[in-house]
């Protein structure tokens, strides 16, 4: 399990790791936390002939954190940074709860969040994230720059929108309305192992307790992050109920299509992708009542 | 003695090597001009081989060698049969064992074609992506009902179906016994165990020095002398010339014992033809494929019950997966038939299996070895009976008990030892009672009507076991004191973390009077000992302790009567203590061991005809047959009814190996074992498509359990000495890991009320998905 | 392809070295079999199992998913640079020694190096955080429950 011959270059700037990927393409594949290149690698299941080094550019890496504007983190930030900072934590709770489930300490101490989410592994919780908090990724390559919807650079597993002289650059996220609950919950055999199934719920009320709008996005359970808000729309206008928790939930249900695997069969998913909606919508709507 | 240590939780003389980085495991073995290798392995299960193309990876720089099964010439041969059939009257047995390198056929995934020799690793997997292999593709055999269908293709073309053994035993008379039955209860019982999966992969590193005639192999065997000999024997060799060194192993469980792999064969071999030393180290990939597994038993099994819950009598008819060759004889299947006995008194049993050639990897002992499939089916069949007839499960438990003044217990089936199995001694009650106790199974009840009343799903498990261990043919050791007072002893076994350095040290002591750190124990270098069978069985402490004993005492002897002479004393007034012979009274009169020990190898004077010389001795023990262990688990679990989520709230494990020698040694192991016994029960399942692809092949997706899965688990132990034994020792390497199986099913089943909604949990391993599809399915039906 | 080679200086445990690796060469390769380092144990080679972890700048890291010339410029940290020259332990080797946290031993480097960065963050930590910090190092021997029980102690020895 070693692998197969490449040709190393650290980018030592932005101007330069978008420059070498341009003139080598798909040849090239960017390295940045390396935890899910490196095994792929090793297996050599991925063989990629140049390898761009972008850990020692800091001009990708870091959260910008504003009160009332987007917030931007740059895609070399890693898992780690994010878990140590308080505000973001604050700001989007989705974040703080999804972190953990990610691998453990050693690995999330090296992955990044621009790296996961090119990754576009169907069963990782941050692209499923990216979607539910309507994040907008910001491309470059070394002659355009471009932003992308997260709920369109997904393209199906371990695919994106990403064109071979591409990098993601940023990742922003929109502020969260006040009066906004959210609650992230996953089934998984062992802490740290990739979803089974995975939602993440968000709601928000008005004065009244009425529901304003609703998110509701799952992974692990088809081939990349599926947006079933619209299964929400029981709620739009009404108090919610326990009952319509319930309708929704079996109204998401039928909105994946998961496809099973040596863990899990597909019935199973299903099931617990309804359990795990009705919970993460009760949570969710109890933290929004509450102003958590 | 002043500070007794024997028994005592004795903190590891290993420790400080393993805890400093400074301990050789065999990847850390380098060498001057090593090359290194790698092999070629089936991509697919069953195939015939048309051709392998080599030359492109000759022309690769950096790469020395590509050898096939045609290079290797007569070197190329069957591996031996290590363990023969016991002789059951009737039974069949075909004999096809492994090959080191395929030559007609494949017979599965991974199995090697081509060994590849180059300057690194590196560029040695380079090079098999440049090999062609033209296979033509069979069907494979994978599933074991099918594979015994006519219509079914071979593994073994020369034999006339996939069956590799079939052996029946019985005691009593199963039918007069069931005709007398209250009730009959039967069931169809599905049992997977998993592969071992050591943290450290397997690795042989082989240097030929052809000026000495010397050859030396660093192996993470558990057997080395086994090996010495029979690579001895294909290299053409005097034993004298093979050392086989098993350095600190990162942990075996059974397969690392499963000698004359295919790479240890062969690497030695190379190494002459090369004159450099190689090396190969396993890689987790190759691990799934290359090292040997233990899978699958269907069981039909069937319990004659008395109104009152006596067993009258078990029938029991299963498959066994055997894998593609069947080098390890009939161990597993054998340790499952007559493991299923249990504690109890089983009057009449009418035991049949068939033995099945699959295409998958081949099966050998992995700790339990067998004995965990038994123990589902007996202690589902009594969780099943006690629902019937509506007896509390410890109650039937407790009532079939063999009752202490019924041993030694002859149960006349035989055992993988070639003996009747026969339990030297045991106590069953008071074990069960100490459980019940540790559980609060009293209070059980009542404390799960009052989470139920808060919606939570709470169940208890209870299973009991016996484990034949410590079986034969022997070890040996020597035990020699040097000159500068210091004790060291070498024995032939392996050793993978079972604490041998400490416990030997701790028997010696409690001869020799010496501190435990001042006894250097060496285990798996043949150079050292020349003698001995292995780490297997829950042996190494019973067999080669009592070796260690055995020689301890001797070497006393030789102290005190040479101490006598020289205070001209009776031998009979002298202590030894402290490192030192005294007259018993006058403390000022004494000698110290390293001065005796110099004295018995005088540089002048004659030695006394009769005499050795040296403070040393060498001395075997074979036990005439088994000791049997035995235990009570309980568990209380935690369900979430709708996700089937599981966590474990308590653990009990009370448990009785004889004398123990140090508790906390002990207590490690079956820590390890029940954490194993957690990963087979609940997340350990290879996942075989019906081509005899792994679709799992990988530590993401093969499910070790990690410190969150682990709970903590609280130990009692019972002491009944094994009179088989000086020390009255019985093994505990296994027993951890045999019953944990049962004890999921009867606990999950008992926290959402299963057996009441006509569900029953009759295969292990469980998982959140399964239990899932089990109660959706038991509920349609 | 010719080997594509780099010259890389870096610290290992406080000493500096410099060395010439081709870039494919993995992190736990090179200081295993390079810097004979052999302390460093690999188990996967695929990030799972944990026995691999060193501190990098002194954050526990797998060294299986590293290459060498990444580690060029930083400062490594492996089991051989815990005991002090004298040979005294650690607190945390220490109580893996008491509490008999190891048995083959092949996880322990990966277990030592992974807690004594955790423990450096957590001076009081519940077993339950010590049970999550622990779950990226898979042991098959011990069951967990005596390394657990030696972070706890460790930890309450270095509180004081
Ligand atoms: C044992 C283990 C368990 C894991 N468990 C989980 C889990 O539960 N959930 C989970 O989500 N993940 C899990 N992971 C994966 C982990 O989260 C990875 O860190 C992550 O998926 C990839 O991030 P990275 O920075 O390491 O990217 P890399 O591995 O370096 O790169 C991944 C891919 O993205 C490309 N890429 C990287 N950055 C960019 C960029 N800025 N622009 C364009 N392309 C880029 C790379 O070329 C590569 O193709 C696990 C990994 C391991 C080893
Ligand atoms: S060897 Fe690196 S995590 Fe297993
Ligand atoms: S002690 Fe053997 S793997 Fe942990």
């Amino acid at each position: 399990m070693k692998p197969a011959p490449f040709k190393y270059i650290a980018a030592t700037s932005l101007a330069h790791a978008l420059a070498l990927k341009s003139e080598h393409g798909d040849e090239a594949k960017f390295l940045a936390g390396g935890q899910s290149l490196m095994p792929t690698m090793n297996f050599r299941l991925a063989r990629p002939t140049v390898l761009i080094d972008i850990n020692g550019i800091d001009e990708v890496s870091g959260v910008d954190l504003s009160e009332t504007g987007p917030t931007c983190i740059g895609a070399m930030t890693r898992y780690r940074t994010l878990e140590r900072d308080a505000r973001l934590a604050a700001a989007f709770p989705l974040i703080r709860e999804a972190l953990p489930e990610i691998a453990h300490p050693q690995i999330r101490n090296r992955g990044t969040l621009g790296g996961n989410l090119c990754h576009a592994d169907p069963a990782s919780e941050m692209p499923a994230l990216a979607v539910a908090l309507r994040a907008r990724l910001k491309i470059q390559s070394s002659t355009q720059r471009r932003w992308i919807a997260a709920s369109d650079f997904f393209l199906g597993a371990l695919t994106t929108d990403l064109q071979p002289d591409e990098m993601l650059t940023t990742i922003e996220l929109p502020p969260l309305g006040p009066r906004t609950g959210s609650c992230f919950m996953e089934i998984a055999r062992r802490r740290g192992d990739f979803a089974i199934a995975g939602v993440a719920a968000m709601v928000t009320l008005d004065d009244d307790d009425t529901c304003i709008g609703a998110r509701l996005v799952f992974c692990g359970v088809g081939e990349m992050p599926v947006d079933a808000s619209d299964a929400t729309d029981l709620f739009k206008g009404e108090a919610i109920s326990d009952k319509a928790i319930r309708d929704v939930a079996a109204l998401a249900q039928n909105m994946i299509d998961p496809g099973g695997s040596v863990h899990a069969s597909a019935d199973y998913q299903r099931h617990v992708a309804g359990v795990l909606t009705e919970r993460a919508l009760t949570t969710a709507h109890q933290r929004a009542r509450d102003g958590q | 003695m002043s500070t007794r240590s024997f028994g005592q939780p004795v903190k590891r003389n290993e420790d400080r090597k393993l805890l400093t980085g400074q301990a050789l495991f065999v990847d850390d073995v380098e060498l001057p001009g090593m090359l290194h290798v790698a092999f070629l392995r089936s991509q697919v299960a069953h195939a015939r081989i048309v051709g392998i193309d080599v030359s492109k990876a000759l022309q690769r720089p950096g790469v020395i060698a590509a050898w096939t099964a045609a290079d290797l010439g007569a070197y190329w041969r069957h591996g031996p049969l290590l363990v023969p059939p016991p002789p059951i009257p009737g039974t069949i047995f075909h004999e096809r064992t492994q090959v080191p390198l395929a030559k007609d056929k494949v017979r599965h995934v991974g199995e090697p074609l081509v060994m590849v020799v180059a300057e690194s690793r590196y560029i040695a997997e380079d090079a098999l992506d440049d090999i062609d292999v033209e296979l033509e593709a069979l069907d494979a055999v994978v599933d074991l009902e099918r594979a015994l269908e006519a219509s079914s293709a071979r593994v073994h073309d020369d034999l006339d179906s996939n069956v590799s053994a079939h052996v029946h035993q019985s005691k009593g008379n199963y039918v007069a016994a069931a005709a007398k039955a209250h009730c009959i209860l039967k069931r169809r019982f599905l049992y997977e165990h998993g592969i071992s999966s050591p943290i450290e992969t397997r690795g042989v590193v082989a240097n030929w020095d052809a000026r000495a005639s010397q050859m030396t192999i660093w192996d993470t065997t558990q057997a080395p002398v086994f090996v010495r000999n029979g690579l001895a024997a294909m290299l053409g060799l005097n034993e004298r010339n093979v050392r086989v060194v098993a350095p600190f192993v990162g942990g075996g469980f059974g397969p690392k014992i499963m000698m004359f792999y295919p790479e240890e064969v062969l690497l030695p071999w190379a190494s002459m033809r090369l004159n450099r030393p190689l090396k190969w180290i396993e890689d987790r990939l190759e691990h799934f494929f290359a090292t040997t597994h233990e899978r699958g038993q269907i069981h039909d099994a069937e319990i004659a019950i008395a109104a009152d819950g006596r067993i009258l009598g078990v029938k029991d008819m299963f498959l066994h997966d055997g894998g593609a060759y069947d080098p390890y004889g009939l161990t597993v299947p054998i340790n499952s038939q007559c493991t299923l006995l249990g504690p109890y008194v089983i009057a009449n049993y009418d035991s049949t299996f068939t033995q099945v050639f699959t295409n998958l990897p081949i099966v050998t002992p992995y700790r339990g070895a067998g004995r965990q499939h038994g123990v589902f089916v007996i202690e589902r069949l009594l969780d099943l009976a006690a629902h019937e007839l509506g007896i509390d499960r410890a109650e039937i438990r407790r009532i079939n008990l063999i009752p202490p003044e019924a041993f030694p217990y002859n149960n006349e089936i035989i055992y993988q030892d070639f003996a009747p199995l026969s339990y030297d001694s045991g106590n069953y009650e008071p074990v069960l009672d100490m459980a019940l106790e540790a559980i609060g199974y009293a209070g059980f009840k009542a404390a799960q009507a009052e989470a139920r009343a808060q919606g939570r799903y709470i169940g208890l498990g209870l299973a009991c076991y016996v484990e034949g261990t410590g079986i034969g043919p022997y070890e040996g050791a020597k035990v020699q004191v040097q000159s500068n007072g210091k004790v060291s002893i070498a024995t032939g076994i392996g050793t993978q973390g079972q604490g041998h350095f400490t416990v030997f040290a701790q028997i010696a002591a409690e001869q020799l009077g010496v501190a435990v750190t001042d006894i250097d124990v060496v285990t798996g270098d043949t150079d050292q000992f020349y003698w001995g069978a292995g780490t297997f069985a829950s042996r190494g402490a019973v067999v080669a302790g009592n070796a260690v004993n055995e020689a301890a005492k001797v070497v006393r002897q030789k102290a005190l009567k040479l101490a006598g002479e020289l205070f001209e004393c009776s031998e009979d007034d002298l202590v030894l203590e402290n490192g030192k012979v005294s007259i018993t009274g006058v403390p000022g009169q004494f000698i110290t061991l390293g001065d005796l020990a110099g004295r018995a190898n005088p540089m002048r004077g004659a030695v006394k005809p009769g005499t050795e010389p040296g403070l040393e001795a060498t001395q075997y023990f074979g036990p005439p047959s088994g000791a049997t262990a035995n235990g009570v688990h309980a568990m209380i679990v935690e369900m979430d009814p709708r996700t089937f989520d599981l966590k474990i709230l308590k653990y009990v494990v009370v448990h009785d190996c004889g004398t123990v020698i140090n508790p906390m040694i002990l207590a490690g192991q079956i820590h390890g074992g029940v954490a194993q016994g957690i990963g087979n029960a609940f997340f350990e399942k290879l996942a075989w498509d019906d081509q005899g692809q792994l679709l799992n092949a990988s530590l993401a997706d093969y499910l070790l359990p990690t410190s969150l899965d682990v709970p903590r688990m609280e130990l009692s132990h019972t002491v009944t000495p094994s009179p088989l034994n000086p020390m009255g020792i019985k093994g505990a390497g296994e027993a951890g890991a045999i019953p944990v199986g049962p004890l999921f099913a009867q606990a999950i089943e008992d926290a959402l009320d299963l057996p009441s909604r006509g569900i029953e949990l009759l295969e292990i391993p469980l998982s959140p998905s399964r239990l899932y599809e089990l109660t959706r399915k038991g509920e349609r039906s | 392809m010719d080997n594509d080679l780099h010259d890389i200086a870096l610290t290992v445990n406080g000493a500096a070295y410099n060395g010439r690796v081709e870039s494919r060469l993995l992190l736990s390769d090179f200081l295993r079999h390079d810097l004979k380092l052999a302390g460093t144990h690999v188990g996967c080679e695929h990030g799972v199992c944990g026995a691999c972890t060193v501190l990098l700048d002194g954050e526990p890291v797998r060294s299986c998913l590293m290459l060498a010339v990444q580690a060029n410029g930083h400062a490594i940290s492996t089991i051989e640079g815990l005991a002090s020259p004298a040979g005294d332990y650690t607190p945390l080797q220490q109580a893996m020694h008491d509490h008999h946290g190891l048995q083959c031993g092949y996880c322990t480097p990966g277990i030592l190096m992974t807690m004594t960065a955790f423990l450096d963050e957590h001076a009081s930590p519940s077993e339950d955080e010590v049970r999550e910090a622990l779950s990226g190092n898979l042991c098959r021997c011990t069951g967990y429950q005596n390394i657990v029980d030696a972070v706890m102690t460790a930890a309450s020895r270095m509180r004081g």
